[in-house]
């Protein structure tokens, strides 16, 4: 029951991508383009998600478990370092080049486009990297 | 600055991003999770699997299953990549890598972190931003 859920919330999800225009690529340049013709749409994509998700996390912030039972678990970790910093500044740089980042990746990977698929397979070879790498760090030395 | 008017689509954005919002209020409400996608993906690709892996793999498929559906009431809209081949492998790369050490990519900082008013989000949120409005500056004006 749960998992027919979370195809529904996902697929609700990829929806959103698609009607906001943050699935289009060309417009997440145009808005990440400020010196260039600048599309403001995204502002109002981030504003309405923002709006709507203000509501939704205030709403769980006394209760414990969801309502297919499982704790409810939200981010425990809340300090910054330099992973946090490093990573976002990596994968803003990533996003500036393509104008994709993961939810609109795995969106243009289902309408097919060629150039979805290989974006998602370089995608998932990054995050693979970022496995490896996290074990043979957490080796002992 | 000069905006592009033939392009801003402001009703269509504040819908769709409405939605996203509801997606990531329901994934909370009704999984107990955080609707990064990052994180969902990522989570996947862990050595032992790891608990959870049934809803990721799902919801994962309800995001590829969205352009589909959504052909089959309306017209998709059109989408363009202009990146090249070579530049979109690096993007990929950088992306995927990037958003798994960082904890996180534009929906689990920028919608949910957001959101809750997490400060580590915002400063995720923020950094990858910058570099995201430097990178397409350079991309654009100066290669």
């Amino acid at each position: 029951m749960n998992l027919l859920f979370s195809f529904a919330i996902g697929l609700l999800f990829g929806i959103g991508l698609i009607i906001s225009g943050m699935a289009n690529p060309a417009k997440v340049i145009g808005f990440l383009d400020l010196a260039g013709l600048w599309n403001p749409s995204l502002v109002f994509v981030m504003g309405g998600a923002i709006a709507v998700g203000v509501v939704g996390f205030s709403l769980v912030r006394h209760k414990s478990r969801a309502w297919f039972g499982d704790a409810i678990q939200l981010p425990t970790v809340h300090h910054i370092d330099t992973h946090l910093v490093l990573g976002a500044a990596l994968f803003g740089i990533g996003w500036g080049i393509a104008g994709i980042c993961p939810g609109p990746a795995l969106v243009l990977l289902g309408t097919g486009a060629g150039k979805g698929i290989v974006f998602v397979l370089a995608m998932l070879v990054g995050m693979l990297a970022f496995e490896l790498w996290e074990r043979i760090s957490k080796r002992p030395h | 600055m000069t905006i592009d008017f033939i392009q801003f689509t402001p009703w269509h954005s504040l819908f769709g991003g409405m939605l996203i919002g509801l997606s990531a209020a329901l994934t909370i409400h009704g999984l107990g999770r955080i609707a990064g996608i990052s994180g969902i993906l990522g989570g996947l690709l862990k050595p032992v699997a790891s608990p959870g892996f049934g809803w990721r793999l799902t919801f994962i498929a309800g995001l590829v299953a969205a352009p589909l559906t959504y052909s089959a009431f309306s017209t998709l809209p059109q989408t363009r990549i202009e990146a090249g081949w070579a530049a979109l492998i690096l993007a990929g790369l950088l992306v995927g890598f990037g958003s798994r050490l960082g904890s996180g990519c534009t929906s689990g900082h920028g919608v949910c972190g957001l959101s809750r008013l997490s400060l580590r989000s915002l400063v995720a949120t923020l950094t990858f931003m910058a570099t995201g409005f430097i990178t397409t500056f350079v991309m654009q004006h100066l290669l």
